[in-house]
């Protein structure tokens, strides 16, 4: 009696940024669906969010509009200081879950309850996310190659599945805001983004992120990028020109 | 339920009361973002139902007993509004409303890929702000568009809707009257890919062949709701990647 919507539903091939819906089936001539896709008991895939398809060379991809940050070995997350205990920091990464901060994991010689002397709550810190384990617990660590404590600047949030747009191709995207606004921007995987330099062009860069933000899901972007920023100049605050 | 009146429910032409035919949905219309702060949110407007839904999550769930070290916990609170119904109904939770929370939460559970969220909770909020019949349906229908909305991965969506029985027919999407004055109310809800039933009550009485009825109209209803959940979600970026790809 009850019988299921498939027919309704369409089993196409589907193609890189076509919207879809959880549960419509997912596949691709020659790619083997990977992130944000789930298996059928018939062998076929499907989507678990609503959002775009990134079909790449051996893989499918299904990207959420939006969505919290999952915390995932070896990314590296700007954290917010929420809570300071005897021996670690709590932090919050825009997840689900706070993650920790434990003394031995940075660089300076902590002693144990003096804690509050190296970072205080509301402070902002880079840091790498060192383990997972299976309930989500998390633990980050500031001993690696530009980790740090960031001091100063503006924090802005976008939703972490659209980073990888903000980035673009090997940093494209980013790098073209950074020098067109003069700005030094650090983007967090888990979506928020540290962004320092003189206020004008701070706000500059930041209007740039919210159109990236909204126009995630659209192709060409990095040219109406070059052309907005371009229609930005009067707006900026030099340092050369 | 349960009680009678002399109004005619359906006419000699086999229609209803608000012109409709025995299987024909009232009219429906659903919003995704309006609300900014929450992480998802809709508005639906089914019949004269108008009902608010927030989601919020996942995030750590609170108070720390109500976590499950394997899952997410949906919770899910459907509220009536003071001015929702014709009498001014008593604000705060209920019977009927603390049930209704329940079924609806259960239904969320199994589309929502809870396993991916231990310790966590979505909460859900559900505000009717008018009710016209068939709310807990409506108010779970919009609940499934929030959560994808919000991002959060599920197995499918949730798409609901009613049958009844009113002078001994068996009729689709129930009305105020309908349900007030008929035999029978089946709210039901399914996912729509696999045909799972995640919801199913019945106020009244219905016997086999019209249970079967129903629930074959119910299904048939839920294609038409789905496709409106659907482009409901995907209008606003459908519209910018139109205006974009234009320039």
């Amino acid at each position: 009696m009850l019988v299921s919507h498939r027919e309704a539903i369409g089993e196409h091939m589907v193609k890189t940024r076509e919207i879809v819906f959880p549960g419509d089936i997912v596949q691709a001539e020659g790619t083997k669906p990977r992130n944000g896709t789930y298996r059928n008991s018939d062998g076929t895939y499907s989507s678990c969010y609503f959002g775009t398809v990134q079909v790449s060379e051996q893989f499918l991809d299904v990207v959420p509009f939006s969505g919290i940050y999952m915390p995932r070995r070896g990314d590296k997350v700007i954290g917010k200081v929420i809570d300071v205990g005897p021996s670690m920091w709590v932090v919050d990464i825009n997840s689900a879950y706070n993650t920790l901060l434990h003394i031995n994991d940075t660089p300076w010689r902590v002693n144990p309850g003096d804690l509050k002397r190296f970072l205080g709550v509301g402070d902002y810190i880079y840091a790498k996310i060192m383990s997972v384990n299976e309930i989500r617990e998390s633990w980050v660590t500031l001993k690696d190659v530009g980790l740090r404590k960031m001091e100063g600047g503006h924090i802005t949030s976008i939703a972490a599945p659209k980073i990888p747009r903000i980035i673009g191709k090997g940093g494209s995207m980013v790098n073209m805001i950074k020098d067109a606004t003069y700005t030094r921007i650090v983007v967090g995987q888990n979506g928020l983004i540290w962004i320092d330099g003189a206020p004008e062009n701070v706000m500059v860069a930041i209007s740039a992120i919210r159109m990236v933000e909204e126009e995630a899901h659209t192709t060409g972007l990095t040219d109406r990028m070059q052309k907005y920023l371009e229609e930005k100049k009067g707006e900026i605050v030099g340092n050369n020109e | 339920m349960g009680t009678t009146s002399d109004i005619k429910l359906i006419n000699e032409d086999g229609l209803r009361l608000d012109g409709r035919s025995a299987d024909e949905l009232r009219p429906m219309k659903i919003e995704t973002d309006v609300l900014a702060r929450a992480d998802g949110s809709a508005y639906i407007e089914w019949g004269g139902n108008k009902i608010l839904v927030a989601v919020y999550g996942p995030r750590e769930a609170f108070p720390k007993h109500t976590q499950d070290i394997d899952k997410a916990v949906v919770k899910a609170r459907y509220n009536m509004a003071a001015f929702s119904v014709d009498e001014r109904k008593r604000p705060g939770p209920d019977r009927r409303s603390m049930e209704i929370s329940k079924v609806i939460s259960e239904a969320l559970s199994s589309a929502v890929m809870v396993n991916q969220f231990p310790r966590a909770e979505i909460d859900v909020y559900i505000e009717v702000l008018q009710a016209d019949a068939g709310t807990r349906i409506a108010g779970l229908t919009a609940s499934s568009v929030a959560l994808a909305a919000a991002g959060i991965p599920m197995k499918d969506m949730v798409v609901g809707c009613t049958a009844g029985k009113v002078e001994g027919q068996v009729v689709l999407d129930l009305s105020k009257e309908e349900d007030n004055f008929g035999q029978a109310d089946l709210p039901m809800a399914v996912l729509p890919k696999s045909g799972n039933v995640v919801l199913l009550q019945m106020d009244g009485d219905l016997s086999v062949d019209e249970f079967e009825k129903a629930t074959s109209m119910i299904l048939e209803a839920t294609k038409k709701i789905h496709k409106i959940q659907r482009d409901a979600l995907a209008g606003k970026y459908k519209a910018i990647a139109l205006e974009r790809s234009g320039e």
